[in-house]
């Protein structure tokens, strides 16, 4: 509770200050309008059917992005965290590709896409598959050797042994893994949205606003909203995670 | 009394560059009902017999027989409780899930399985704990959890792998009484690996002294304590005090085994009056305990 109290009363002093700084006419209210002005127009914009239309294209899109990386990086991981000899094959490829950024992508995936939201959602797959593959590869490695015996004492079963000790040790892993995808797709999302804004979201908005009308009001608004959006998510997820997996707190990182 | 346990010309070599034999023909048999403790210097290779028996690790040569049967496969009516129970329990089961685990394997009904933890558990001293996380307990009582879990799938023989030796000595003297206890209740064979002379002299029947590796059995020492034993007034008394410095001299008086895998201790033994039955006391694991499976499966991501 305190703390709760404490972390508002930064955001309030830091909106004041911004407010402040806004009205001292440093810079122009055009260019840098105050938060009670940004306020009311987000609240204005809350009301208005394209603009809640972009906050949904970009969050479902952030949706979709999420299940498809789970469906491939979880099995992938799982399945080269058990199997050496497919990781080793692997390992070249994927070091190679990895550090191509995914934004380089976004001419290539444009170009084939058209304004179809299918090109974004597969660049924010490309970025975000990489921790939670990289987490689960390494989890499934993790997993004590004394634990496996143990089980192989009681008599338990190849099969049974992956399903009662592998996935549950994985699954904390797995989780933070989750988490770091669900931010990068994230911004991926909206970066690709600002620089092809046809497909439409809440990148797409602000990039719009900022270049035509100049509302940097608007800009401004929109940012809050992605912004929030992330927080949401990342703060849900820890949530998640500290509720359902106590016995691994840290749960790993990438 | 009818033999439980019948172990001929064990043999284990660990393969690899530098080929190592651990265990170098080792025989002996246990009857039914009997309580014997393995004693020997860190790193001789009793953890790896014990692996042997519980067919975790198959021996290069020789024969374990359980109740008569060759043993292949991990037999049925065994139990084993290991030295790290941080990495026996599985963490994301409760105490009751952990020691209801090997029950579900052995296709009991959840009913009776629920009934045998609660009356397990009771018999460790853990009554009311159930419903905890082993991350939630002191690390004797996790060990108490590890013996429930063996105790609980009331097995013909149960392995115990230095079961004590990552606990407190206070702790340490608690769960060698429990140990007693549930084994005046139960009656079930035991076999218990130690490096501590005086815990193989308080809880056996009979102690049996391995060498350094390649082990072989170097006295089979009877233990005629009675069944009734005191941490103070058993340890004072001139049986425990002779037994133990019997066994003292004999690890010590071994004539040095050739084998390839004690350059960490050779010489050692050399020095008259260094070692007593404390000296033996090097608390490190045995060198090559549980690493053998390990190589295979576990792979190089960072």
């Amino acid at each position: 509770m305190r703390n709760t109290a404490r972390a508002l009363t930064g955001i309030l002093a830091f909106l004041a200050l911004c407010e402040a700084v806004g009205r001292s006419g440093l810079a122009p209210q055009y260019y840098l309008p105050p938060p009670s002005l940004v306020l009311t127009e987000l609240t204005r914009l809350l009301g208005q059917g394209d603009f809640l239309l972009d906050v949904l294209a970009t969050v479902l899109s952030w949706v979709i992005s999420l299940g498809i990386c789970a469906l491939v990086a979880i099995p992938a991981g799982l399945l080269l965290g058990s199997v050496p000899l497919l990781r080793t094959a692997v390992t070249a490829l994927i070091e190679f590709l990895r550090p191509v950024p995914s934004v380089a992508l976004i001419p290539l995936v444009v170009v084939i896409s058209a304004g179809s939201p299918a090109g974004k959602i597969f660049l924010a797959c490309y970025a975000a598959v990489w921790p939670l593959l990289f987490n689960t590869i390494y989890a499934v490695g993790q997993v004590d050797e004394q634990l496996l015996e143990s089980a192989r004492a009681f008599r338990v079963s190849r099969a049974q042994r992956l399903l009662r000790i592998k996935i549950p040790h994985v699954v904390p892993f797995v989780f933070t893994g989750l988490r770091l995808a669900a931010s990068t797709a994230l911004i991926v999302l909206v970066s690709v949205e600002m620089l092809n804004p046809s497909t439409g979201g809440i990148g797409s908005f602000i990039y719009v606003a900022s270049s035509g009308a100049g509302r940097m009001d608007q800009v401004l608004a929109g940012t809050l909203v992605a912004g929030v959006f992330g927080y949401l998510i990342n703060a849900g997820m820890a949530g998640a995670q500290r509720r359902w997996i106590t016995w691994a707190p840290a749960g790993g990182t990438a | 009394m009818p033999s439980m346990l019948e172990v001929s010309e064990l043999t284990h070599t660990y393969p690899g560059q530098q080929a190592h034999t651990a265990i170098g023909g080792v025989s002996f048999e246990v009857t039914a009902g009997q309580l014997t403790c393995i004693v020997g210097p860190s790193g001789c290779g009793k953890s790896t017999l014990l692996r042997c028996i519980a067919s975790l690790v198959t021996p290069t040569a020789g024969q374990v027989r359980l109740r008569g049967q060759p043993v292949r496969g991990v037999p049925e009516d065994l139990a084993v409780v290991f030295q790290d129970y941080g990495r026996s329990l599985f963490p994301w089961m409760s105490v009751r899930g952990n020691v209801e685990f090997p029950l579900r394997s052995r296709s009991v009904p959840r009913a009776r399985r629920r009934e045998l933890a609660l009356s397990t558990l009771e018999r460790v001293g853990l009554s009311g704990a159930e419903d905890k996380y082993p991350w939630q307990l002191s690390g004797g009582m996790q060990q108490r959890v590890a013996i429930a879990r063996a105790l609980a799938c009331e097995p013909a023989l149960l392995l115990m792998d230095e079961p004590f030796a990552s606990v407190d000595a206070q702790t340490r003297f608690e769960l060698e009484d429990l140990l007693l206890r549930v084994r005046a209740e139960q009656d079930t064979t035991i076999l218990l690996v130690t490096h501590d002379i005086d815990e193989s002299v308080y809880l056996g029947d009979r102690v049996l002294v391995l060498s350094k590796s390649p082990a072989t059995v170097l006295a089979d020492v009877a233990v005629e304590l009675g069944q009734q034993r005191d941490q103070i007034s058993t340890r004072e008394s001139e049986l425990f005090v002779r037994l133990r410095g019997e066994i003292a001299r004999t690890l010590r008086n071994a004539p040095q085994n050739r084998g390839e895998g004690d350059h960490d201790e050779a010489g050692e033994d050399e020095e008259p009056g260094e070692v007593d039955s404390s000296g033996e006391d090097r608390a490190d694991e045995p060198a090559l305990a549980g690493s053998d499976s390990t190589g295979s499966e576990r792979g190089s991501t960072e």
